[in-house]
């Protein structure tokens, strides 16, 4: 049961997730995640073999729209919360390929 | 009488009749929130101009005839995660602190069209992840009962407003129980709907197959009359339900006879402080003596809604989060080197630590090698959940349980052990995991005067049954008292 | 003695659909304008904004999978791709893992040696688009622009069924065949409506077993195809034969140098977390549903064929490259109908067409002239109204800028002169100004002719009648 979580883990989550993690924050981590995974591991116990994974609730399909243009210059309000910005584009640091 | 005694309807009828305006109206809330909101922080974004001018737009239209809707000139509170045009919208985060949208949610949208005047934007949990609102990068919401206390979360500065009527009712959001038990520890009324009810299009998402927005308010009928206003079936959200019986009004019936209440016994065992099982009991009866037939009955599962709901709600949460990474809007990091440096910068000085944690957890959950272990085995427990609830709802028409296991905790009591924070979850995740609606109503108090709350859970669309026991309660406990805001000492 | 290797490739090809709206928002897929114009807080990733399925896409989607022979999967999902890249708005692309639309296909390639080869395909499924990212030239900054952010994809997921450059090349030009036949895009590979991803391991030749695979990204040619096909073959074969390993990775080609590089960071964890997107509820196709796309399956190439020899006579090369293009085939067939000079037609898109397509270094399907135009000029020509020096440039003008070509030739006065009196005169001017090849002419020089020919039909501005002129001429010159 008891989960221990290794700095490898820790390091390579906080890579998925985009957080810059302190030496202290990692500590907290992988305590804190290993008592949410031993506590989530409770869900072992039951059998849900042949049980259909519900991902919705209610039995909802095909809400689609017509391809038909809606929308017209959205630009000014695309960019009106840039934190930087030209007149027409987001900056961002430089991209490497 | 104050005007601040009426309820929204009251209010709504009043200003209709031309006994008060809306601008008076929000004049006394604005009176409210000078005098109380420094100490009790129920609101993160509040402009007494602007809110002064809306009321008095509101007013002149009510005049003209041109604004006729239930709501017409009611002063309106709404939680930071609901977009508001041109107003700024924080979810509470560091990371949103510059956000103003550029679109409203479209239940912002539909209480505008009823005539509802929004005061300002409430506090809550950052990204509603919490249940006490201190996650809050704006400061703690205190509880207008006893200002020692949290006002429950995530909701919490929107229960607090409605409790300390620096509001005359607010809008929240419920992912895990964030209307219900905040409702409960404020000793206001608070209703999460059925799942689709109520659009999520400009509701800053946290677990979307999780999330819906709802009412807290002061009575049943202020509930009802807000739901009717705020259901809809919107083609902006694929999500949202086209649904024929949202006339809830009709249900604010006083007559419970027949009407067979489940007492799910797992939800009444260990847990439960003594004090709020008696005082939910004590309600019960009161039902029972209208002529409502009660049993109690086993209600499976309950120990795994947990466990599935926080895989399921941090591993939407962490893919929801994404998009907050300094490019597009909200905080980016002042000093860094390149892009995956910026982004880590930014995020990891815009979110909290309890919104770090759940993305962690959320991210592992995910990732690869765990997805079947952890996020497709909590998908098969949330099945088995809402087929253990459809098995309960073919025996009862409602469900009766606690909203929380205690009354409020005192601040600061809570984040230390989030695990333990996560099991004051218990009574009402279940109802986010299988999509059914719930309503909290004030039942009494604990002997340290905090308000208890009474949970009436009913099955997927029958909010009418809900709505209707909930209010022939309301109409034999008359009418429950205003806090004092007294501070205990602890 | 050396060994011999064989390239073992699949395909993971991106096509851009000719939607008017983006797959799930409102805003237009236009090209061309200026950045972020076309967006909205859906494409922008917005906080509280969410997407809405484009029904279109489902329709394309399912009509290219029938004409590659998939099975459709009557209830398909979307799922949510998470990497973060500052093109992708939300941080997540909406896509399809567990149950894209479209599975189990082939499509058959023909060989240069004529053999047929079917190449199978393992599934399409349903996407979105990233947005565009502008480098500065000079600032250590990159431009976002989310125009193209949300533009409907389908990715078709070949098997590694391809051993050369020459079948990979087959098998875009049959999937471009299929698709533009069908109106879901126009497949350019230039203008990256249609992208392919090469997966490529090498084995030893009639070996089993799979080499190490290698992905190679940013290819916008067939000539780049070929070229970083035939390098990273090379590439492998140098690595296996040095007894090192061959890395599993994505390279990026860089067809002006002529070599590829891996794309590695460590920043990149290549584990996407997919899962079912909350926000997008599953997509059923019922059998009713997807027999109405199927009865709108057009008439692919190879029917067509069959039919233009039975109805058109004409020969088989030119049905060939006519039906290369459905905008060639459309124009062929309305002409026709309109004018019913098969042969003429053909032979209008078959010698000019193509020049100018060539000349102008366009594509059949960039063709924008009327059928109804070129049916009038094969008119105008067989009734001798216009001469043919003159016809080829009434069709130019038809080619660039769809004219009338009865309004233009009357406008032009480009009428051909068929009045005897008038050549007279000025063929008796051209003979009576160059006694020189009148001289020549009757000396014996059969060809001095033809300069009196052109002294005569440059007098009469092109337009005169070159038979009668050169009756007239002979007529004249034997007196």
């Amino acid at each position: 049961m008891a989960n221990v979580i290794s700095d490898e883990t820790i390091e390579y989550v906080g890579i998925l997730a985009k957080l810059e993690l302190s030496e202290e924050d990692k500590e907290n981590a992988k305590k804190d995640m290993a008592d949410m995974l031993d506590y989530i591991d409770k869900m072992g116990e039951l059998d849900t073999d042949g049980v259909e994974p519900m991902s919705h609730i209610f039995p909802v399909r095909n809400v689609m729209r017509d391809d038909v243009v809606t929308n017209g210059d959205g630009s000014a309000d695309t960019l009106k919360n840039a934190p930087e910005s030209n007149d027409e584009a987001f900056i961002v640091p430089k991209t490497v390929d | 009488m104050s005007l601040l005694d009426l309820t929204a309807t009251q209010l709504a009828k009043a200003i209709k009749e031309g006994r008060t305006t809306a601008v008076e109206a929000m004049q006394a809330v604005i009176e409210q929130i000078e005098n109380k909101d420094k100490e009790l922080n129920c609101y993160v974004t509040f402009d007494k101009e602007a809110a002064l001018e809306a009321a008095r737009k509101a007013q002149e239209a009510i005049e003209a005839g041109t604004l006729t809707g239930p709501l017409a000139g009611v002063p309106v509170a709404v939680k930071d995660n609901m977009c508001t045009k041109d107003v700024l919208t924080t979810c509470s985060s560091r990371i949103l602190g510059n956000f103003v949208p550029t679109y409203s949610a479209e239940a912002v949208i539909k209480l505008e069209e009823a005539g509802a005047v929004i005061i300002g934007k409430t506090n809550m949990d950052e990204f509603a992840m919490g249940s006490t609102t201190e996650t809050s990068a704006y400061g703690v919401t205190k509880n207008p009962w006893n200002t020692a206390h949290v006002p429950g979360g995530s909701s919490g500065g929107s229960a607090a407003a409605v409790a300390a009527d620096e509001c005359f009712f607010a809008l929240g959001s419920d992912t895990g129980g964030s209307i219900r038990q905040p409702a409960s520890y404020c000793g206001v009324v608070g209703m999460k709907p059925t799942y689709g009810t109520v659009s999520r299009y400009g509701l800053i998402a946290y677990g979307s197959s999780l999330d819906q927005i709802g009412p807290l308010c002061k009575d049943v009928t202020d509930c009802a009359v807000i739901m009717e206003t705020i259901a809809s079936h919107d083609l902006k959200d694929s999500t949202s339900i086209e649904r024929h019986d949202t006339d809830f009004t009709k249900a604010l019936v006083d007559d419970v006879k027949g009407m067979k209440i489940g007492i799910p016994s797992t939800y009444f065992g260990e847990g439960l402080d003594s004090q709020v099982r008696k005082t939910i009991l004590d309600a019960v009866e009161v039902l029972k003596s209208k002529g409502a037939v009660v049993e109690e009955f086993d209600l499976d599962l309950v120990d795994y809604a947990i466990p599935a709901y926080y895989t399921i709600a941090s591993a939407e949460a962490s893919s929801n989060l994404e998009r907050f990474d300094g490019v597009k809007y909200g905080y980016r990091a002042k000093d860094y080197e390149g892009l995956h440096d910026m982004y880590k910068k930014t995020r990891s000085e815009g979110f909290g630590p309890e919104v770090k944690r759940r993305i962690m957890l959320g991210s592992f959950v995910l990732s690869s090698g765990y997805y079947d272990a952890y996020y497709l085995k909590a998908l098969k427990v949330k099945a088995l959940i809402k087929k253990a609830f459809d098995q309960a709802f073919a025996a009862y028409d409602v469900i009766i349980a606690p909203a929380a296991p205690t009354t409020a905790p005192v601040l600061g009591s809570s984040l230390s052990d989030p695990i333990k924070m996560y099991l004051g979850d218990i009574y009402t995740i279940s109802l986010n995991l299988a999509g059914l609606p719930g309503i909290s109503i004030p039942c009494g108090f604990d002997s340290k005067g905090l308000p208890v709350g009474m949970q009436i859970i009913g099955d997927c669309f029958k909010e009418h049954n809900i709505i209707r026991a909930a209010y022939a309660y309301e109409q034999a406990r008359g009418a429950f008292p205003k806090p004092d805001g007294k501070k205990e000492a602890h | 003695m050396a060994k011999t290797y064989e390239a073992v490739i699949g395909l993971e090809v991106h096509v851009e659909l000719a939607t008017k709206t983006k797959i799930f928002c409102g805003c237009s897929t236009a090209f061309g304008g200026a950045p972020n114009t076309h967006t909205c807080p859906v494409c922008t990733g917005m906080p509280g904004s969410l997407p809405v399925l484009n029904r279109q896409v489902v329709e394309y989607a399912a009509a290219v999978g029938l004409a590659t022979n998939c099975t459709i999967t009557q209830n398909c999902k979307f799922d949510r791709k998470n990497y973060f890249y500052p093109d992708n708005p939300q941080n997540y692309q909406i896509s399809q893992l567990y149950l894209p639309i479209c599975r189990d296909g082939h499509v058959d390639i023909e060989l240069s040696d004529g053999t047929v080869k079917p190449v199978r395909i393992h599934e399409i499924h349903m996407e979105e688009d990233a947005g565009k990212l502008v480098h500065d030239d000079w600032d250590d900054v990159s431009y976002v622009d989310f125009n193209r952010s949300g533009v409907p994809l389908i990715e078709i997921v070949s098997e590694p069924d391809m051993r050369s450059a020459q079948e990979v090349i087959a098998y875009l030009e049959k999937l471009r065949l299929v698709i533009q036949y069908l109106g879901a895009s126009d497949c350019k590979l230039q203008e990256g409506s249609m992208r392919a991803d090469v997966n490529l391991s090498v084995r030893e030749a009639g070996s089993a077993e799979f080499g190490t695979r290698t992905e190679t990204k940013n290819l916008n040619s067939f000539s780049a195809i070929q070229r970083a096909i035939e390098a990273e073959t090379a590439r492998q074969i140098d690595l296996l034969e040095a007894g090192q390993p061959v890395i599993q990775e994505t390279r990026r080609w860089d067809d002006n140098k002529g070599y590829s590089y891996a794309m590695r960071s460590k920043e990149d964890a290549q584990d996407y977390r997919y899962f079912p997107d909350p926000d997008l509820v599953p997509v059923d196709i019922s059998d009713e549903w997807l027999e109405e796309i199927r009865s709108r399956q057009p008439e692919f190439k190879t029917e067509k064929m069959k039919r233009y020899k039975e109805e058109f006579g004409i020969p088989d090369y030119d049905i060939d490259i006519i039906t290369d293009s459905k905008k060639m085939a459309d124009i062929f067939e309305e002409a026709t109908a309109l004018c019913n000079k098969p042969k003429k037609v053909s032979n209008w898109l078959m010698v000019e067409t193509m020049r100018l397509l060539k000349e102008k270094s366009m594509d059949a399907s960039d063709l924008t002239f009327s059928a109804a135009n070129l049916a009038k000029l094969v008119n105008l020509t067989e009734a001798g109204t216009i001469n043919s020096s003159v016809a080829k440039e009434v069709f130019e003008k038809i080619f660039s800028d769809d004219i009338d070509p009865d309004v233009y030739v009357e406008e032009h006065g480009l009428k051909q002169v068929n009045d005897e009196s008038a050549l007279r005169q000025t063929v008796e001017e051209i003979v009576a100004a160059n006694p020189q090849s009148v001289e020549d002419y009757r000396g014996g020089k059969e060809k001095a002719i033809g300069f009196l020919v052109g002294q005569t039909m440059k007098a009469m501005k092109g337009k005169a009648n070159p038979a009668m002129v050169n009756q007239m001429l002979k007529e004249i010159l034997s007196r």
